[in-house]
Formats: C-alpha cells, sequence, structure tokens
C-alpha cells in the first residue's frame, strides 16, 4: 500500500467529438422514424440518422484501436473495458428478459384467462364465450381485428438446423481463441472466417423461416399474441446475431491485419462474450417459443 | 477536429498535470472530465426541476378552487403526465448521476471515471432527449396525457400521436442511464486507490454502486416495454390488447417491474448522501456501516419481488395479493435500519446545525413519514381504498421531494464548498430550509386527508368538500415552488463569490475529497492515489 501509487498511466482522454455527433445520429434516427410512422416524413432522415451513427461508431471505435494498438492502454484500462462489456451484456439479458416476461406472461396467465381460468369465468362468458385457451395460440379472442395464424412453426425443421448453426459457431469461436493463443494467426483467421460464415448463415436462414412463416403459414406480426412473442423475440435475436458477425468480420479483418497477441485481445474476447451471450439467449428461444 | 486522435502514447499522459479545461463553449460540449460532466448533470437537473416546478405550479393552480377554472381537463392531464416524467427523469435521476460523477472519483481515490468518453455520451444524450420529449407539448396532438406510467391501453389505442416521440425520448434516457451506471460500476470497482477496500468505501459509493446495479437490472426492461407499446401501436402486435390474447394489466406488471426498482434508484443515493452528512455535524462515525452496506443490498434484492403492490386492485389472485403485500411490508425492515442507524450516530453527538445538517434531518424525518405512508399502502385490503387518491401522491411526495430531493439539495449545501472553493451563504442556506420545509408540510400533508376522504388523483376538477384542503395544499405549492427559485439565487450567488472555503470545509469532514484535496480540487484531481488508513 504504498503512497504514491501513481493514477498517470490510466489513459484519461481530452476532449470528444464522437459522442455529440452519436447523439446527433441517434436523435435524426428516431425522430425520422417517428414522423416516417406518422406519414410526415419520408424515411430519408431515418437513413441520414443511421449513417451518422455508423460513421460515429466507426470513427470512436477506430480512435479506441489506434489507442490501444499505440500502448496507451495499460491493464487497469483494459479491467475497465472488461467491466464495461461484462455489464453491457447483462443490460441486454435484462432486455431480452422483458420479452420472455412477456411470453411467459401470455403463455402463463392472459390467454389461459381470457378463457375464463383463475377468477375471470364471466370475462370469458361474457366476452369471449367462444375462445379456447391453446399454445401456440392460434384463434384469438377477436379474429376480425387480427389476421390469424393457419399453423404454428414447428421446432425440428429450420430452428433445429439453426441451432446446430449457432452451437457449432460457439465452438468455431473458442477454436479461435485458442489459436490466437498459441499465436497461430492464421487458424485465427480461418475459424473467424467460419463463425462469421455460420452467422450470417443463420440470419440467412432465419429470413428464409419468416417468409414461409408469412407465406405459407399466415403466421405474422399481427396474428396475435403468439405472433407477436414470436417475431420480436426472433426478430431481437437475429438483429443482435447480426450485429455479433458484423463485429465478428471486423475482428476477423483486425486479425488478418495482426492485431492481436495473445497477452493483448481484449476486442476478440468482448465480442467472444457477446457471441455467446446471442448462443444462449436462441437456447431460449428454441425452447420456449419453438419447442415447448 | 478529433484532438484525441492526434495524441501520440507518451504524450497523452505526460501533459495531464498541467491540462486545464479547454477554453470556450466546446469544453462542455467535448469535455471527458468528470468534474464538468458532473456539472452539466447537475444544471441539466436543475433547469428540469424548474421546468417540472412550472408545470406543478398549473396543476395547484386549477386545483386552488373547484370548478374549471385555468386550463382544459386534456390539458391538465398532459401537465401531471409531463410534470412527472420530467422529475423523475429529469431533475432527480440526473442530479444523482451529477453527484456520482463529482463525487466518486474523489472519494475513492481515481484520476477520474473509468470509462471518460463514453460518461460524456452518457450525458449529451440527455438534452436531446429532453427537448424531444418537452417537444411533445407543443404538437397537434398536444402531450402525452396518460399519467408518467403510461398504462396501456391509455398510451397505445387511445394515444395521441407525439406518444411516439415519448416513447423514443424513453429509449434514449435508457441508454444514457445504462451508459451512465456501467461507467459507475466499472470506476468503483477498477479504479480505487490501494488500501480503498470495499468495506471503507464511503456509503455513498456503496449505494451508487448498489443504484448502477439497479440501473441495469431494469432501464433495458423499461425499453421492452416502451418497444411493446410501440409495436401495438404501429405493428399489430398485441402484447397489451386482449382481443389478440395479450393483456393490458401485463402493461402495468412490466413497467412496475421496472417502477419499483426505480424508485429505489431514486432513494439509494440519497441514503448514502445522508450517511455522510450526519456524522460530519454530528462528529461521530457512522454507527452501524456494514449494516448499512447489507442493508442497502437486501433493499436493492427485495426491491425486485414487491412490484405488483402497486397492482392491488387490478384483480390479481389472492395468493398473489398475499405474497405482495408481505414481501412489501418485509423492505420496511432493511429501511427501518438505516433510520434507526442514523438516529443512533446523532446520539449524544455534538452535534451543530449548519445548512447540509437541516436538509439532512429534514430528510430523516419527513422521508419516515413517506416510509410510513408507504407501509399504510402496503397493505392490500386498505390499499383497495387508497389506491389512486391523493393519499398515494402524499406518499410519493413525501419519499421523493423531501427524501430525494431534499437529499440532493443537503448534498449541494455539503459539497459545493468543496466544488467551488466558496462557501454558500448560511442565512439564505437556512432562509432556504425553514421556508422550503414549512411550505413542503402545507403542500403535501393535506394531501393524506383529501386521499383517505376519497379525492381521486389525476383529475382537474372536485367534489365541494375537498375545496379547503386543496387551498391549503396550493398556496404550500406555490410557496414551495418560489422557494426553488431563491434556491437558485443561492447556487449562483455561491458559485460567483463567497467566503473562501477551508480543504476540509466542514470540522468534522472526513474522506479522501475532504483531506487530500483543496477547495477548489485541481481540474484532475488524485494523479497520484491517496493514501487510505
Ligand atoms: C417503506 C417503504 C415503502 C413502501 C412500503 C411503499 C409502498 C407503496 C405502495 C403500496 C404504493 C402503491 C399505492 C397505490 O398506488 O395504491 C406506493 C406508491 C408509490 N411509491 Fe412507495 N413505498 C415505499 C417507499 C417508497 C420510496 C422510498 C419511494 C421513492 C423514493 C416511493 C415512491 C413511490 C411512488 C412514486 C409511488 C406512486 C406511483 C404511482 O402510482 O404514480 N415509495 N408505494
Ligand atoms: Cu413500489
Amino acid at each position: 500500500m504504498s503512497s504514491t501509487t501513481s493514477n498517470e498511466d490510466y489513459y484519461v482522454p481530452h476532449g470528444t467529438y464522437w459522442p455529440i455527433i452519436g447523439s446527433i445520429g441517434l436523435s435524426l434516427t428516431v425522430i425520422g422514424t417517428a414522423n416516417f410512422l406518422h406519414g410526415t416524413w419520408s424515411a430519408t432522415p431515418i437513413f441520414v440518422g443511421l449513417a451518422i451513427i455508423i460513421f460515429m461508431m466507426y470513427g470512436w471505435f477506430g480512435t479506441v484501436v489506434t489507442e490501444s494498438l499505440a500502448g496507451m492502454y495499460n491493464k487497469q484500462v483494459d479491467m475497465s473495458f472488461r467491466w464495461g462489456m461484462g455489464w453491457f451484456i447483462f443490460s441486454e439479458v435484462m432486455f431480452f428478459a422483458a420479452f420472455f416476461g412477456a411470453l411467459f406472461y401470455a403463455r402463463a396467465y392472459s390467454v389461459p384467462w381470457l378463457d375464463g381460468a383463475s377468477n375471470n369465468d364471466a370475462t370469458a362468458q361474457y366476452l369471449w364465450p367462444d375462445f379456447e385457451a391453446a399454445w401456440p395460440l392460434l384463434s384469438v379472442p377477436l379474429a376480425d381485428k387480427f389476421s390469424e395464424a393457419k399453423h404454428a412453426m414447428g421446432a425440428w425443421g429450420l430452428p433445429a438446423i439453426n441451432t446446430l448453426i449457432l452451437l457449432t459457431s460457439g465452438l468455431t469461436v473458442t477454436l479461435a481463441h485458442w489459436a490466437l493463443k498459441r499465436r497461430d494467426n492464421v487458424w485465427l483467421v480461418y475459424w473467424l472466417f467460419a463463425t462469421v460464415a455460420l452467422g450470417f448463415g443463420f440470419v440467412f436462414l432465419q429470413a428464409y423461416e419468416y417468409s414461409h412463416a408469412y407465406q405459407d403459414l399466415n403466421l405474422r406480426l399481427d396474428s396475435g399474441i403468439y405472433g407477436s412473442t414470436f417475431y420480436m423475440l426472433t426478430g431481437f435475436h437475429g438483429f443482435h446475431v447480426t450485429m455479433g458477425a458484423t463485429m465478428l468480420l471486423v475482428i476477423m479483418i483486425r486479425a488478418a491485419k495482426g492485431h492481436f497477441t495473445p497477452e493483448n485481445h481484449f476486442a476478440f474476447e468482448a465480442v467472444a462474450w457477446y457471441w455467446h451471450f446471442v448462443d444462449v439467449v436462441w437456447l431460449g428461444l428454441f425452447i420456449f417459443v419453438y419447442w415447448l | 477536429m478529433y484532438n484525441e486522435t492526434t495524441h501520440d502514447g507518451e504524450g497523452a499522459h505526460s501533459d495531464h498535470d498541467h491540462h486545464g479545461p479547454a477554453k470556450g463553449l466546446m469544453r462542455w460540449v467535448t469535455t471527458t472530465n468528470h468534474k464538468d460532466i458532473g456539472t452539466l448533470y447537475l444544471w441539466l437537473s436543475f433547469t428540469m426541476l424548474l421546468y417540472g416546478g412550472s408545470m406543478a405550479m398549473v396543476i395547484r393552480l386549477e386545483l386552488f378552487q373547484p370548478g374549471l377554472q385555468w386550463v382544459e381537463p386534456h390539458f391538465f392531464n398532459q401537465m401531471t403526465t409531463m410534470h412527472g416524467l420530467v422529475m423523475v427523469f429529469g431533475a432527480i435521476m440526473p442530479a444523482f448521476v451529477g453527484l456520482a460523477n463529482w463525487l466518486i472519483p474523489m472519494m475513492i481515490g481515481a484520476p477520474d471515471m473509468a470509462l471518460p468518453r463514453m460518461n460524456n455520451w452518457s450525458f449529451w444524450i440527455l438534452p436531446f432527449a429532453f427537448t424531444m420529449l418537452a417537444s411533445t407539448t407543443l404538437m397537434e396532438s398536444g402531450a402525452p396525457a396518460f399519467g408518467w406510467t403510461f398504462y396501456a391501453p391509455l398510451s397505445t389505442t387511445f394515444a395521441p400521436d407525439s406518444t411516439d416521440f415519448f416513447i423514443f425520448a424513453v429509449h434514449l434516457m435508457g441508454i444514457s442511464s445504462v451508459m451512465g451506471a456501467i461507467n459507475v460500476i466499472a470506476t468503483i470497482l477498477n479504479m480505487r486507490a490501494p488500501g480503498m477496500t470495499l468495506m471503507k468505501m464511503p456509503l455513498f459509493v456503496w449505494t451508487w454502486l448498489i443504484t448502477a446495479y439497479l440501473l441495469i437490472a431494469v432501464m433495458p426492461v423499461l425499453a421492452g416495454a416502451v418497444t411493446m407499446m410501440l409495436t401495438d401501436r404501429h405493428f399489430g402486435t398485441s402484447f397489451f390488447d386482449a382481443a389478440g390474447g395479450g393483456d393490458p394489466v401485463m402493461f402495468q406488471h412490466i413497467f412496475w417491474f421496472f417502477g419499483h426498482p426505480e424508485v429505489y434508484i431514486m432513494i439509494l443515493p440519497a441514503f448514502g448522501v445522508i450517511s455522510a452528512i450526519i456524522p460530519t455535524f454530528a462528529r461521530k462515525p457512522l454507527f452501524g456501516y456494514s449494516s448499512m452496506v447489507y442493508a442497502t443490498a437486501s433493499i436493492a434484492i427485495l426491491s425486485f419481488m414487491v412490484w405488483a403492490h402497486h397492482m392491488f386492485t387490478t384483480g390479481m389472485p389472492v395468493a398473489g395479493e398475499l405474497y405482495f403485500m408481505y414481501a412489501t411490508i418485509l423492505i420496511s425492515v432493511p429501511t427501518g435500519v438505516k433510520v434507526f442507524n442514523w438516529v443512533t450516530t446523532m446520539w449524544k453527538g455534538s452535534m451543530t446545525f449548519e445548512t447540509p445538517m437541516l436538509w439532512a434531518l429534514g430528510f430523516i424525518v419527513m422521508f419516515t413519514i413517506g416510509g410510513l405512508s408507504g407501509l399504510m399502502l402496503g397493505v392490500a385490503p386498505v390499499d383497495t381504498q387508497y389506491h389512486d387518491t391523493y393519499f398515494v401522491v402524499a406518499h410519493f411526495h413525501y419519499v421523493l421531494v423531501t427524501g430525494a430531493l431534499y437529499s440532493i439539495i443537503a448534498a449541494f449545501y455539503y459539497w459545493v464548498p468543496k466544488w467551488t472553493g466558496h462557501m454558500y451563504d448560511e442565512r439564505l442556506g437556512k432562509i432556504h430550509f425553514w421556508w422550503s420545509t414549512i411550505a413542503v408540510n402545507v403542500l403535501f400533508f393535506p394531501q393524506h386527508f383529501l386521499g383517505l376522504a376519497g379525492m381521486p388523483r389525476r383529475i382537474p376538477d372536485y367534489s365541494l368538500q375537498f375545496a379547503e384542503f386543496n387551498m391549503i395544499s396550493s398556496i404550500g405549492g406555490f410557496a414551495f415552488g418560489l422557494a426553488q427559485v431563491f434556491f437558485l439565487y443561492i447556487v449562483i450567488k455561491t458559485i460567483k463569490g463567497g467566503e473562501k472555503a477551508t480543504d476540509r470545509v466542514w470540522e468534522g469532514a472526513t474522506g479522501l475529497e475532504f483531506e487530500h484535496l483543496s477547495s477548489p480540487p485541481p481540474y484532475h484531481s488524485f494523479n497520484e492515489a491517496p493514501p487510505v488508513k
């Protein structure tokens, strides 16, 4: 416990313009979206906003990469990044928890209650006498307001293949990590490439599944609570896979440039953590949305 | 333009000591300094306090007499909604983040927050979010008018167009809060000076650590709730629509799963502030430090398990009512531990009553009144009568105004000499306290009676028997509002000048910020980690 421990080595950047650029981009995107939904603006502002956000991320991360390569980050800075990423992933878990919560609530409470379960006899009898609780819920209480699905989405076709794809990608990203740790840059890039390919393959199959759901099953976002939970959960998950695969792609390019050493590769690990998180969320989806 | 990219590895830290703030307005836009960012947060909070306060004045003006006097009912509803949102998300929360920014690095001996650039972004999202939120008042459809709790279907099927701007504003506030909280946790866990073990940290740091955890756990859930609102409104989902198999009550569950921890987000840092001030002016160390830490942690855990006490009248199964009732009453145990410890700290202390101490004492007494009315509300069978009446309004204003806000004002008086190097004017501070405290009780205490007698909340007109108490309450309201304009004057006066503060500021003050830093502290403090005893 020396009294002269220096904090000088902790890199505290001076002024930065990236955050304000990010705020402008975010605001333009959401204001554009609200106005687009109201039919008052075209979609252009949304794209301009998104472009600003992408520019900001490119610049901000670019700055961080430059600083990292210049050796400006010591162990303690690295640790701050680790805590930051870990808690960020926790916040994402809680975001998904809200939608899983909605799914469980609908399955355990709202749908049975509409059919009279618990203390809701009168509700069922007077409001929705013809309604029958079921899950997956195909016939909703008020059919004319929604577009009822003809069939539910099965678990053992595409979704099972997609499960295999994601699980395999979890393996390949670990193999990439092992390659990194033994300084084998060639296999690092190969395994990352495999992971990225599996990731985008997953997204492609998911898109294919959506078109099948819309065209053949008439399972749509507006098919009632089953469609709502199905698309919101798988949709946000698919969005996260896309983000994760894109980040992996960036990491692959950086790996090919030789940015990582066995001692210093937090960017790689952060993205790998994120990828495992996406993987685990998928398992939850597979079990509760598709299978059970 | 992007001066961070022009640094080389060496220059970045060797010029630290000599590096003061940048010049001009861009200093504030581009700053990564925890003190600057703390100041920005505090000013944003004060601005929002006055903005939200002015809407409260409209509400009290309309309620001054029965009958519709000044505003349309629809506009009245917009006022209650925006008032609540602005105060919760704009005044109270940013004030605590501002205090965290200013104080945590100085209290744990860190050179700055752990992730300084992200710190800037956490702040700079907020002015955009609040501009968006405030702009809804000017829109054709008017501002949202469904209450700060935005229950479906009022906020979905029957909501004005401006609701979408509200939804996105909440998304932005959520992003800001989560980033701010991540920064706080990373700072506390990773940036403490050698020797500053967890159990030596000041309680303000502890309470913020736990608050940050709560924020990261529940702000994303709020984001999920508003996202479901958005898709219900525009994309045909039926989360909150029974016609499609969903349930409007589901909205309430999700909202309150966020909402109850949220009220602790607004009070735990307040507990930290009070735990710093009481020992200083009682000139005794805090009684029961470790029990304070454990009590804070238990409150945080319990706060996830009591949310449906806001929903006793929604027709929950009886088992649910009973469970949520008992769990709610259980929270009062750790809360009681805190009040007990503060009182015991003062027991046989050599007390003096400078302004910060007055606000802290006011907090203890009046927050406890709010806690007791909370206990009454937590009893399911009687809440059936109290729910959605002015009794609830009285309850949460005692915990939030005389609780959270009082602690923020106490913190201002306690630390402003450290921040600016100037003492505030003691006489004015005391006037501010007594003026506010008398006014706030005239304002909110009668609301208990109104509620017990059955006056509903969120209503612009009322039956004649409620007239006297409403008039009294409004008079208290105007006086309290005016007192905070007076506070603005005190703040500006203190920043501009005043008696020079010593480094320790208060005779009984302890902690790294008082023992190791000058008043005001250098722009970059603790380039050398201080020794921790
Ligand atoms: C002893 C601790 C507490 C208990 C037992 C308690 C209990 C309750 C209950 C049962 C309600 C619902 C009343 C109803 O709507 O019928 C309520 C409302 C509320 N409480 Fe508390 N409370 C406590 C402390 C707090 C604290 C510390 C805060 C904030 C700092 C707070 C803020 C609120 C707010 C904002 C509402 C009203 C929400 C709304 O409907 O707009 N409470 N409280
Ligand atoms: Cu509550």
